[in-house]
């Protein structure tokens, strides 16, 4: 026998009085643990993504989507722009460096991307097997690509054409026969490099502005491209975008406005991020919001619970005192009930917000290939927890005075 | 063993109660008779701390218990007085036994689980050891109040119309219960009462 038998025998002795509030308390617990977990991760994704890139450079149409596409690998592109009108802004001294991203084909719904070695290097990827690609149609596999199609180093495959979600139903979707030969597979870097299939510029050139001379079927582009000029001496290549790092302060102005009256546009990635994030953080907050709600609920709810089960045992109390328990000891009986029904509830919480935050993830690594899932407990989710053992603390406070108070030869006398 | 001196006591309503002066030596058994409205329980509360008096005193082992103060007080009590009220109230979400050996746990003392199997024994009540107070009948009820009223072997034994809530049969039954216990812990025994079926069981009575 202990106090803490004792509570428990009394909460596990009428578990009807306090199953609501451990439930509507788990169900609260468990929804702002689960909206933290995802700030926590997608942040994290989002900086892992973003790692010092200042500006991206691409087709003029929406700066958000230029970002999403360009550095998140989620949106599809706003379109081409020319290497030579773009060669005016990364030549510029403000641009500390300019990754070329070159969009054109997929394999099994994983991006190709015509880079160089600047952009796995800029997110610190390193080559796990293999080599990284130098050659025309040498491709270094992303990590979770090489997981996914269990291609190996040495293994070639065969590009479709669109950078992703080409339908096999989709009749603009065909097949390009020059083979890609792998050469290397990265290491996993949390990025977004990590479902990409990296290889050199000239290989999506090659692919889509010769691809009459190394493919016999005819060859439509999807972007409409009527400006598909053939000038062997100086052709003028197409890039999907460029990833920029300033140089200084105030290059943003600058550069910005080089692109007027061209067909490019650059996107400030902080502010477009930022914007990114208040849009996220309005559904996260609204869904807290009921949350604490919910929560507030519960800590009434246990409030009245344990108030009532005083007024039941008052008698029992009372009784107790007669075999020798002090005031202090109701007085904790009382306290430690409200704090284990929290601790329960929390608990529950816990473990709920987990189950959601992996049915979430793989509904998200399904269709934007994040991958989100957490078990382990996160700072925030310890100040939860001092939060909601405070509250606890409070609503049975009231309670638990009002033992500590109590007068037993009245209470006894009226029994 | 315990005697008391021009014991007063005043409600805060206005009700006021003058006892007599009232002895009870050492294994000594004593009666205390008493219409309705007299004082009986507050008399017993004052005998067990549970009300301090307004004047006069409470000697129980040569303690003033009357100048005991908070968890003093309950401490005293729970070491030498074991109480058995009208009715029996238990812990309801305690077994019979857990019950029995709560007074143990909750006076500080060691706590054994056999002890209180034999007491429960002796009062043929070994086959409620895991059963809810909540499921024994009256009769069962007080008898565990007695076994639980024993279990820390108290100098003093205060009962409190043990067996005006009982039929004949099993207030007899309480009554023999209440001075065996008596006898084997070598306590003294009070019981206040206006049960008029006891007058003939006890040598030793006042009336209020």
């Amino acid at each position: 026998m202990n106090l803490l038998k004792l509570t428990w025998k009394n909460i596990v002795h009428k578990p009807m009085n306090t199953m609501l509030s451990i439930v509507l308390l788990s169900f609260g617990i468990g929804i702002i643990s689960l909206m933290l977990l995802l700030k926590k991760q997608l942040g994290e994704k989002f900086d892992r993504n973003i790692k010092d890139i200042d500006f991206v450079l691409a087709a003029k149409g929406s700066p958000l989507q230029s970002i999403l596409a360009n550095v998140y690998h989620v949106d599809a592109p706003t379109g081409n722009i020319k290497v030579s009108e773009a060669r005016r802004i990364i030549k510029n001294p403000m641009v500390e460096k300019a990754i070329p991203l070159a969009y054109g084909d997929n394999f099994q719904k994983f991006r190709i991307v015509g880079t160089n070695a600047d952009y796995p290097n800029h997110y610190g990827c390193v080559v796990s097997d293999g080599k990284m690609f130098e050659q025309p149609f040498e491709a270094t596999l992303g990590s979770e690509v090489a997981r996914e199609t269990q291609l190996k180093v040495g293994d070639t495959f065969t590009s479709t054409h669109g950078y992703d979600n080409a339908a096999e139903d989709d009749p603009e979707a065909h097949h390009h026969d020059k083979p890609f030969k792998i050469v290397g597979i990265l290491e996993k870097s949390g990025s977004a490099i990590d479902n990409l299939i990296l290889t050199t510029v000239e290989t999506t050139w090659m692919v889509h502005e010769h691809g009459e001379q190394l493919t016999e079927e005819p060859h439509v582009h999807e972007e409409g491209d009527t400006t598909h000029i053939h000038d062997e001496e100086e052709p003028d290549r197409e890039m999907t975008a460029y990833l920029i790092l300033k140089r200084n302060k105030g290059a943003f102005g600058m550069l910005s406005k080089q692109t007027e009256n061209t067909t490019m546009q650059l996107a400030n990635v902080a502010v477009e991020n930022s914007r990114l994030m208040n849009n996220f953080g309005i559904g996260l907050s609204t869904v807290t919001g009921i949350a604490i709600v919910i929560t507030l609920l519960s800590f009434i709810s246990i409030f009245i619970s344990l108030f009532n089960s005083l007024k039941e045992r008052k008698y029992e109390l009372a009784l107790m005192r007669t075999m020798g328990a002090s005031r202090i000891t109701l007085f904790r009986l009382l306290l430690q009930e409200g704090v284990v029904l929290v601790l329960l509830g929390y608990a529950a919480g816990i473990v709920l917000s987990r189950i959601g935050l992996n049915i979430l993830g793989t509904m998200l690594e399904d269709s934007f290939k994040y991958d989100i899932k957490e078990m382990g407990i996160i700072p925030d989710e310890l100040i939860l927890l001092a939060v909601t053992l405070t509250v606890g603390v409070l609503a049975s406070l009231l309670p638990a005075i009002k033992a500590l108070r109590m007068d037993i030869s009245k209470t006894l006398s009226n029994a | 063993m315990l005697r008391t001196q021009q014991l007063k006591f005043e409600y805060p309503e206005g009700n006021s109660f003058e006892f007599p002066d009232i002895q009870c030596g050492n294994n000594e058994h004593l009666l205390i008779l008493g219409e309705s409205g007299k004082g009986k329980t507050t008399l017993l509360h004052l005998l067990a701390g549970m009300l301090k008096p307004t004047s006069g005193d409470v000697v129980i082992n040569e303690t003033k218990t009357s100048l005991l103060a908070g968890s003093a007080m309950d401490k005293f009590r729970g070491n030498q007085i074991g109480i058995i009220f009208q009715t029996a109230h238990f812990v309801d979400s305690l077994s019979v036994i857990d019950n029995l050996i709560l007074p143990q746990f909750l006076s500080g003392k060691i706590i054994e689980r056999e002890k209180a199997k034999s007491i429960l024994n002796r009062l043929n009540l070994s086959d409620k050891l895991n059963v809810k107070p909540g499921k024994l009948s009256v009769g069962e009820q007080q008898r565990v109040a007695i076994a639980r009223a024993v279990i820390n072997h108290p100098t003093l034994i205060l009962a409190d119309e043990p067996t005006s809530a009982l039929d004949d049969l099993n207030a007899k039954e309480v009554i023999d219960l209440l001075e065996e216990q008596a006898k084997l812990t070598g306590a003294s025994l009070i019981i206040v009462t206006h049960d008029k079926r006891l007058k003939d069981r006890f040598f030793k009575q006042v009336t209020l």
